[in-house]
């Protein structure tokens, strides 16, 4: 197997080829945040967290491959403050309540937020009417906690194969839909199978009935599940 | 067909000339002003005055002075052409008569000789208003083709690629990629199926260009995509036409079809191995769908959404093959750069840009409409002797060039070479080539807030940057208009520009401040006059325009 060596943040370590710049980083003990990627599901580079510098330049380290003599910056200034602003943007866009969310305390956009120090959002805050899906007896939609990460469409889609999700306008008036922009409890697609729930980083999508401290997302099983069908171990 | 046949057409169809020709201009914007009338009243009075066997009616494309249509050319053996103005049905019978030597009473009649034409220097144009995009055989006489047997007979693929290479030609799509590169790179992608694609979405407001050349000449953009088809060794290809383009897509679709049966497209062109198959498809209307990555995406039957390059298209592009991607007027230019070669093609223009350039001509000047200039001409050359200057009573103020990605530039440098280099020194862009003139009645604040929210409105969605950031842009340029934002707000203006230019996924948002940042550049103080005073004596009235 071949291996690259490229200088992240002034240390020299090696990536496997095809390795993106993100995983080389992870397996260096370098963790840079990450909102829409998710192990096993292929990488969009859509939120923005994860650019790094390379030669002056920002790539999204997700979808940019490590290559040879790379000289790479995770975490500069103006990237930590870039990646702030992302974040206040994205509070700013839609209706998140941390207090009243079934996903406090659960939630990578909060968990983010505190590790970055986001205090106070400098943006005006946009207050859209969102809409709650309850009509599937499992679980929910809350749009006002949605990221537009599309992590659940990818999932839906790349690991149950049933394609459920999508995502239907434009700009910040985007929204995730199930099937043709049905009920989610009337798809015809959905196997209520519950790996959108566990893929979501917020608290969008939720076990139904569920106490606060019981929704819990587990998106370790989502990994576990591709490992497993690509060594085709099934007793997961 | 062989070239001996095509040549033998070519001949019946010049051999069928009349010594009168009036050719009246039924593209989009003269048939929106009443020319299909026109051209049946002029019909009419021909038949009515037993001319039809000196005078024949040709129905042209774009005669370029969009803002004076209906526009009708005369053309008359052993006198000049003469261009008739704001045609009217009722005039027609006037048409017909001067049409047999007549004087025209009562039409304007446009000077051919004015700086509008004599500083023109049509290539991609050359043919637009001269033949019927709707006969085939109009075209063969024009020449079309002459270069595609060329190519495939002498040049071959790898003369045809260093023909392009060498003359200097950059992609008109917007970003001035150099084409011959484009070309050589997709050609040294391994065999196997490759595309075409030419990206005929023209999503940005107020352009026309690509429209005119797909109504005006189709067999243009198809010769150019066939060179290109055999260049990079692809039999496949795609012109992403935008829906609301009917008309170049009637026209496009009535092309292929003719050509495809004269054996100039479709398989064994010119009884050669080579075979071209192209297909339209139809876009619904997204400026993203441009892009190229959203543009293959949408081919493809996706959401149009951009993803992440590299990959290229090159490299992988429609279902993950190599594909080339031009732009209507990159590919429109092929043709001449074939038959005149590249050392004529590379004379023209400057260094770093050769050849011409077709910018749509609008807002406060006496002339507007298409024009095709040599790079390298100063602002104020098309501003002042093409547009003719600012209309009576009032005076340029500046010059908006790129559209949404690109910005403003003051009266004061209109001594700027138009070359992709020159315009990007100012923070503007060449882009695919509106240009709109502002005089001192309008407002940059007011300029920047609405190409503000054509962005925000034509946001994919998919990345945070510009999906979140262009609406907290665009509202604080309404409250900058509206003369209630703070002291300060064009600090938070400039950071929040800095982050949606350089952290966004696609040129959409890496180009979205850049209206804002070139009138921040240049009339700074329009938006710094509008500011709350720090001592917060409340807001203060709008500036007067
Ligand atoms: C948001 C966006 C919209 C675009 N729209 C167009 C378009 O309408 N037509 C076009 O030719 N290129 C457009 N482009 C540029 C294309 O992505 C691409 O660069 C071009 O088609 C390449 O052709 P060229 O090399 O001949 O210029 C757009 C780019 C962006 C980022
Ligand atoms: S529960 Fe499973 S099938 Fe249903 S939408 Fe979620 S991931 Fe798709
Ligand atoms: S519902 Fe959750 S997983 Fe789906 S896009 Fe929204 S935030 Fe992402
Ligand atoms: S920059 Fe804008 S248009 Fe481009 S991918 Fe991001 S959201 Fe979509
Ligand atoms: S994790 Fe790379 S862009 Fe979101």
């Amino acid at each position: 197997m071949a291996v690259t060596t490229l200088t992240l943040d002034g240390a020299l370590i090696s990536a496997r080829e095809g390795q993106t710049i993100l995983h080389a980083a992870r397996d260096a003990g370098v963790r840079i945040p990450t909102l829409c990627d998710l192990d096993g599901l292929t990488p969009v580079g859509a939120c923005r967290l994860c650019l790094v510098e390379v030669d002056g330049r920002l790539v999204p380290s997700c979808v940019t491959r490590a290559a040879e003599g790379m000289e790479v910056s995770t975490a500069t200034d103006r990237l930590r403050e870039y990646r702030r602003m992302i974040l206040e943007l994205l509070f700013a866009e839609r209706n998140h309540v941390c207090s009243v969310c079934v996903a406090n305390g659960d939630c990578e956009l909060q968990d983010l937020a505190m590790e970055l120090g986001v205090d106070h959002v400098r943006y005006e805050y946009l207050d859209p009417p969102c809409e709650v899906d309850a009509s599937h007896d499992r679980y929910g939609l809350d749009h006002n906690r949605c990221i537009l990460c599309t992590r659940c469409v990818r999932v839906c889609d790349e690991i149950e194969g049933a394609h459920t999700w999508d995502v239907a306008g434009r700009g910040t008036r985007s929204r995730v839909i199930t099937d043709l922009h049905q009920p989610w409890g009337e798809s015809g697609t959905c196997t209520s199978c519950g790996k959108c729930v566990m893929a979501c980083p917020t608290g969008a999508l939720f076990h139904r009935g569920s106490s606060v401290a019981e929704n819990i997302h587990d998106r370790e099983r989502l990994h576990d599940l591709v490992t497993a069908r690509e060594e085709g171990r099934w007793g997961v | 067909m062989d070239l001996e046949e095509l040549i033998a057409l070519a001949e019946s169809e010049r051999a069928g000339r009349l010594p009168v020709e009036v050719r009246v201009c039924l593209a989009a914007s003269c048939l929106g002003s009443g020319a299909g009338g026109v051209r049946d009243a002029i019909a009419g009075a021909i038949a009515d005055r037993g001319l039809a066997g000196r005078v024949r009616l040709r129905e042209v494309g774009c005669l370029r002075l969009c803002s004076e249509g209906p526009l009708v050319q005369v053309d008359s053996e052993g006198a000049d052409p003469a261009l008739y103005a704001k045609v009217d049905a009722r005039l027609a019978p006037v048409i017909a008569s001067a049409a047999s030597g007549d004087p025209a009473e009562g039409i304007r009649l446009v000077d051919l000789g004015s700086p509008f034409f004599a500083l023109q220097r049509p290539i991609v144009l050359e043919n637009t208003g001269v033949v019927e995009p709707e006969r085939i055989e109009s075209s063969l006489a024009a020449g079309a083709y002459r270069s595609l047997h060329h190519a495939l007979h002498e040049l071959g693929p790898e003369g045809m690629i260093a023909e392009v290479t060498r003359s200097g030609l950059r992609g008109r799509g917007g970003a001035g990629y150099p084409t011959g590169l484009k070309w050589a790179t997709v050609a040294k992608m391994p065999p196997g199926p490759k595309y075409v694609v030419c990206n005929a979405d023209e999503g940005d407001p107020g352009a026309f260009m690509d429209r005119s050349v797909m109504e005006s000449d189709p067999h243009r953009v198809l010769e150019g995509m066939a060179i290109a088809a055999l260049a990079v060794g692809a039999d496949r290809g795609y012109i992403y036409v935008r829906g609301e383009y009917p008309l170049a897509i009637a026209r496009l679709d009535t092309a292929i079809r003719q050509a495809r049966r004269l054996g100039l497209l479709g398989s064994m062109i010119f009884d050669s191995p080579f075979n071209f198959r192209v297909d339209l498809r139809i876009g619904a209307g997204a400026f993203v769908c441009g892009e190229e990555t959203a543009l293959m995406q949408s081919i493809e039957g996706r959401r149009g959404q951009p993803r992440p390059r590299p990959p290229y298209p090159a490299e992988s592009g429609l279902w993950g093959c190599p594909t080339l991607i031009n732009n209507v007027e990159t590919f429109a230019n092929i043709p001449a750069i074939i038959r005149e070669g590249s050392d004529w093609f590379s004379a023209i223009g400057t260094e770093g840009s050769k050849g011409t350039k077709v910018f749509a001509l609008a807002g406060k000047v006496r002339n507007s409409g298409l024009v095709e200039v040599p790079m390298g001409l100063p602002l104020r050359t098309i501003v002042d002797q093409i547009g003719g200057g600012a209309p009576e009573g009032s005076t340029t103020k500046a010059v908006q060039t790129g559209g949404p990605s690109g910005g403003c530039i003051p009266s004061g440098l209109f001594d700027t070479p138009v070359e992709y280099e020159a315009l990007k020194a100012l923070g503007s862009i060449m882009g695919s080539g509106g240009m709109i003139v502002m005089d001192q009645d309008d407002d940059m604040v007011g300029i920047a807030r609405f190409f503000m929210k054509f962005c925000m409105d034509e946001s994919c969605g998919k990345c945070v940057p510009c999906r979140a950031g262009t609406v907290q842009l665009y509202r604080m340029l309404d409250r900058i208009e509206r003369g209630v934002a703070p002291a300060g707000e064009l600090g938070r203006l400039e950071a929040l520009c800095d982050l949606v230019k350089h952290a966004s996924l696609c040129g959409l948002g890496q180009a979205a401040p850049n209206p804002v940042l070139s009138t921040l550049r240049f009339f700074r103080h329009e938006y710094e006059s509008r500011l709350v005073s720090p001592d917060g004596d409340g807001a203060r009235a709008p500036t007067p325009r």
